[in-house]
């Protein structure tokens, strides 16, 4: 994987973002740069299952040091691996990660 | 040819815990990623969505230089079972589900799962001997229709 980051303006605030397009600095990150974020990857409008999901995503980054697998999203999220692809077709916690500001989630299963 | 893969489907053809997990990991690591995947079972790889034969699934303790134990030793009467009770315990303290759990996983995920025709009717089965995800048996020219335009992964 490349080491370049990029500096993006994200709802009229610098961030900086690594070669596949997730935060570096987590903290950088602000609620209102979902909406912008989402839309960058598909998604015109964020409910609240997505808000959920996002939210979930962060707290658990937050406390642990890294994002859920979508297996852990699954399990302890409260929304089940079936919608969890519905509300991010191109992976969710790949495409979550990225909308909520956090590392790209490592982990196999 | 782009620098992603967009598509893939993958060939379990293993009926042994070691030969079907490998794909089983790689079709859901794909959809996490995003990446259109189909699941397509043949041979002995069919027990890994047989309703009957899927929570029993072993680790082949034979022929099996990797396990580092001696061949006479692997073919004892109860290793087989030992070893993979061992396995499935190790595996569920790294929270790696279930052979069953992990396909219908993977089938809520929208892969597609498919069982061979040749195989399906060389054993004798029918749609009926299969978990509801398997979506359909196809012949080897439909897996080829299906996996069109994609990478191919045989395990």
């Amino acid at each position: 994987m490349s080491t370049t980051t990029t500096t993006t303006t994200i709802a009229a605030t610098d961030v900086e973002l690594d070669a596949e397009g997730f935060f570096v600095r987590p903290e950088q990150w602000s609620e209102p740069m979902a909406e912008e974020l989402a839309r960058r990857e598909g998604i015109e409008t964020l409910t609240a299952e997505h808000w959920q999901v996002i939210r979930f995503m962060r707290t658990e980054y937050l406390a642990k040091g890294s994002g859920p697998t979508v297996r852990v999203l699954g399990k302890t999220s409260g929304v089940s691996i079936k919608r969890l692809y519905e509300l991010f077709p191109k992976g969710p916690a790949k495409i979550a990660a990225r909308i909520a500001g956090i590392p790209k989630p490592r982990g196999c299963i | 040819m782009s620098d992603t893969i967009e598509k893939v489907s993958i060939i379990i053809s293993k009926g042994s815990l070691d030969g079907i997990y490998p794909g089983l990991i790689m079709a859901n690591g794909a959809r996490a990623e995003g990446i259109e995947a189909n699941l397509f079972f043949t041979f002995f790889g069919l027990d890994a969505i047989h309703r009957a034969r899927h929570e029993h699934i072993k680790l082949a303790t034979v022929g099996n230089p990797g396990l580092h134990v001696a061949t006479m030793l692997g073919g004892l009467p109860g290793i087989s079972t030992a070893m993979t009770h061992y396995m499935n315990h190790k595996m569920e303290k790294l929270d790696i589900p279930s052979i069953p759990e992990f396909i219908e996983m993977i089938a809520d995920t929208g892969a597609g799962l498919y069982a061979c025709k040749a195989s399906v009717d060389l054993f004798g089965l029918e749609k009926n001997d299969f978990i509801p995800q398997v979506q359909d048996i196809i012949t080897v020219g439909e897996f080829y229709g299906k996996a069109a335009g994609g990478q191919i992964i045989f395990t």
